[in-house]
């Protein structure tokens, strides 16, 4: 108390004309909030500790229950702001790093929602989805740039390995370890009925999850946990990590209290240890020892799998594209700066890296320009929140799309942004038994093909409206798109123009 | 079976390595990388200078270099063997789960970075000469041994060693006394249990490579362990 206090930043509201004191909020709440009071025969709740999970409010019987943003308030001006000014105090009081989760919440341009998508109207008729065929499906890989012949005068049909996906939209990697067990068995299963593929993150591939190789993506990162010949095998492609679009160029750090059971194993590190990932592969200080990786995984894979090259949207990423491109990488996978993440230092989180959207459109333009754009194929994330993000991506140059938030969101997800702490009441980001189990991945896989499903709808919807029956017709066709509130330089980046132009 | 290497890119021999013996000699390695990539149960003995990324992420196949090898030898290595009758360039045993790398001579930079160990997998590396700087960085398991052999009293490892270990243990043949560790580690004289530890990886050492057992081990050893598993635990704030 004293110098140290910090107000609650949630009140917690009961309506004790509703409340029935069954302590369901008690025993939902990891956090401990609520607890009942023997002396005074009623349930009490200590909203310091509340995150505004919202899973008491969306457990509780008789609907007593909301959480509410606090008023009591700081002398607040534009310059100091509240978070601002309790940042301050939380340092002054710790000394410690400030460390944040999930995404970028700060103000920033959202350029998805300064582009608007094109329709046909009389000259070009829209297609009825409901009506004629449409095609979302995509394949991610390298495509040869001109057709060969062999010497018998046949066409040469051999691709390098491609990856299909039934629209154009990839689960993002989140490890075993920051997310639950149950989360990663929610995720393997939608992508496997969805024929899209979901990814491992750098935790290591639980061997109860083998079984969905097929759409599973498998990541290297510069920690290498749980990376060995049969996991490397197991996937459908392999993707380095290089860098998170959170926290561009830091590593990652799973505390060691975390590193239990099965976690362990499937890191293939002891319990209790922390698991550090540097923030570079220090094997890799060039475009030309990344190739050695590359090629590394391609030959201990016997080149039957793609390999993913993921990096963050930083200030020169379409060079670095570039150099990726030319790596024998199959695929890019550009993460922006708005993507989320378990734990990332908040000022590296909030100030670091470039949003996607300007970060593809310059990547895909550079790849364009020095013909080497059917080396790669390319994926975005951070964040993409809807079909709209995605059919907005696509005609700015992407391939397909990787989703993580939105998926959360999909598995009960409510953005409280605690995930560093464990404790996450939804059994998504917590490694404790009794939490974990409150996903269950019946339920989490059904939500998320029921999300992915209506994405698809209306994705078709839209590629409809615009005249066009195949997903590959939108990509890269900057057409579609119009800026609005966009200044020059920003639509010259994005390679569109002005609504009205 | 005899491979001769000459004139072959790094995906012939493999594919020949795939499928041939289980005992296999190739001749005149130059340069070629990845040789044995994944693989588990082949012995092989290679002659000349194989390339980078010799035995990247080997899974229980044996190799030995008649001469020095490259760059990033066993990287990501989860068992097996790799014997180097000569030295090795930088980052040996990058990430290395299991198995062994004996190297005769010296090695470069970053030797033995984000070593790892897991349960029954141990991975040892010995090195029978010095070691450049950031030896044994962000050291998570295993161990580390460096007896600095013809170094004539000159320092037997680089700057910056163990910056970030945070598991395992590194052995040196030396009394350390020129040699500065970061804070959050302990170096002190190995202990007489320590010593026979030590003795099985000298033994082994003078087996495949030569060299007076007794001489080696009449020698100050100095072993340097990490004071915790999580070093990182005080540095965050929850916001």
């Amino acid at each position: 108390m004293g110098v140290e206090f910090i107000y609650p930043e949630f009140e917690v509201v009961r309506n004790y004309d509703r409340c029935i004191a069954c302590r369901v909020c008690e025993r939902q709440c990891a956090n401990e909030v609520h607890f009942y009071s023997e002396e005074r025969g009623v349930m009490i709740s200590d909203e310091a500790k509340c995150v505004d999970c919202q899973r008491c409010v969306s457990l509780c019987p008789t609907r007593a229950l909301k959480i509410v943003k606090s008023d009591s308030t700081l002398r607040e001006n534009a310059n100091w702001q509240n978070d601002t000014i309790k940042e301050i105090y939380k340092q002054a009081n710790s000394g410690g790093v400030l460390l944040s989760s999930m995404g970028n919440p700060k103000p920033l341009p959202v350029y998805w929602d300064k582009i608007l998508i094109n329709a046909s109207q009389v000259t070009n008729p829209p297609i009825d989805p409901l009506r004629e065929p449409m095609e979302t499906q995509v394949f991610l890989g390298k495509k040869p740039s001109r057709i060969e012949r062999g010497k018998d005068g046949k066409i040469k049909c051999e691709l390098p390995p491609q990856i299909a996906l039934s629209l154009p939209v990839m689960f993002s990697a989140m490890s075993y370890g920051s997310i639950s067990y149950n989360a990663h068995a929610s995720l393997a299963r939608a992508a496997t009925e969805l024929g899209i593929l979901y990814n491992t993150g750098e935790g290591g591939l639980h061997e109860d999850f083998y079984k969905y190789g097929k759409n599973t993506v498998v990541q290297v990162a510069s920690g290498r946990f749980g990376v060995h010949e049969d996991y490397l095998n197991a996937g459908a492609a392999i993707e380095i990590k290089m860098g998170q679009g959170a926290k561009p160029g830091i590593g990652g750090h799973l505390p060691g209290a975390k590193i239990v059971g099965d976690v362990s194993r499937t890191r293939m590190i002891p319990e209790r240890s922390d698991a550090i990932s540097p923030a570079p592969h220090h094997d890799i200080y060039s475009i030309e020892d990344l190739r050695q990786l590359v090629f590394s995984l391609k030959e201990a894979t016997q080149y039957k799998k793609p390999v993913i090259v993921k990096v963050a949207a930083v200030h020169n990423i379409a060079a670095i594209a570039s150099g990726i491109a030319r790596s024998g990488a199959d695929v890019i996978a550009i993460d922006g700066f708005r993507g989320g993440t378990g734990a990332a230092p908040t000022r590296i989180r909030d100030n670091v890296g470039i949003p996607v959207e300007l970060a593809l459109a310059a990547v895909d333009k550079r790849l364009r320009d020095e013909g080497i754009r059917g080396n790669v194929s390319l994926v975005v994330g951070g964040s993409i929140r809807s079909a709209a993000d995605v059919i907005k991506a696509v005609a700015l140059g992407a391939d397909a799309c990787y989703v993580a938030t939105a998926a959360l969101l999909a598995l009960g997800c409510h953005l409280c942004r605690t995930c560093q702490s464990g404790k996450c009441n939804w059994g998504i980001a917590t490694q404790r038994p009794d939490l974990v189990k409150r996903l269950n991945p019946d339920i989490g896989s059904a939500r998320l093909v029921n999300l992915m499903t209506a994405w698809r709808h209306e994705i078709m919807e839209i590629m409809g409206g615009m005249g066009i029956n195949s997903i590959e017709a939108l990509r890269g066709n900057r057409l579609m798109l119009r800026g609005v509130g966009l200044n020059e330089k920003e639509l010259e980046i994005l390679g569109i123009s002005h609504a009205g132009e | 079976m005899i491979i001769q290497g000459k004139g072959l890119s790094y995906r012939d021999i493999n594919d020949k390595l795939r499928t041939a013996d289980k005992e296999i000699t190739v001749r005149g390695c130059l340069g070629q990388r990845f040789i044995c990539a994944g693989m588990s149960d082949v012995s092989v003995t290679l002659e000349g200078v194989p390339g980078n990324a010799l035995g990247a992420y080997l899974n229980g196949a044996g190799i030995t270099v008649n001469g020095n090898a490259q760059d990033a030898v066993g990287d990501t290595m989860n068992d097996g063997r790799i014997v180097i009758r000569g030295s090795v360039g930088d980052a040996v045993g990058y990430a290395m789960r299991g198995g062994s790398i004996y190297v005769k001579g010296d090695a470069g930079y970053r030797a033995g970075i984000h070593m790892k160990a897991y349960k029954d997998k141990i991975p040892v590396m010995v090195i029978g000469g010095k070691a450049g700087s950031f030896l044994g960085e962000y050291q998570a398991g295993g161990v580390i041994v460096v007896l600095g052999l013809g170094t004539s009293g000159r320092k037997i490892v680089g700057n910056f060693p163990c910056t970030g270990m945070h598991g395992g243990k590194l052995i040196l043949r030396s009394d350390c006394r020129d040699i500065a560790f970061p804070d959050q580690v302990t170096a002190r004289p190995a202990t007489d249990q320590e010593k026979n530890e030590i003795d099985r990886y000298v033994s082994e050492y003078c087996r495949l490579f030569g060299g007076n057992k007794e001489e080696m081990m009449d020698h100050p050893f100095t072993v340097v362990t990490p004071d915790s598993k999580n070093p990182y635990k005080q540095l965050y704030v929850a916001n």
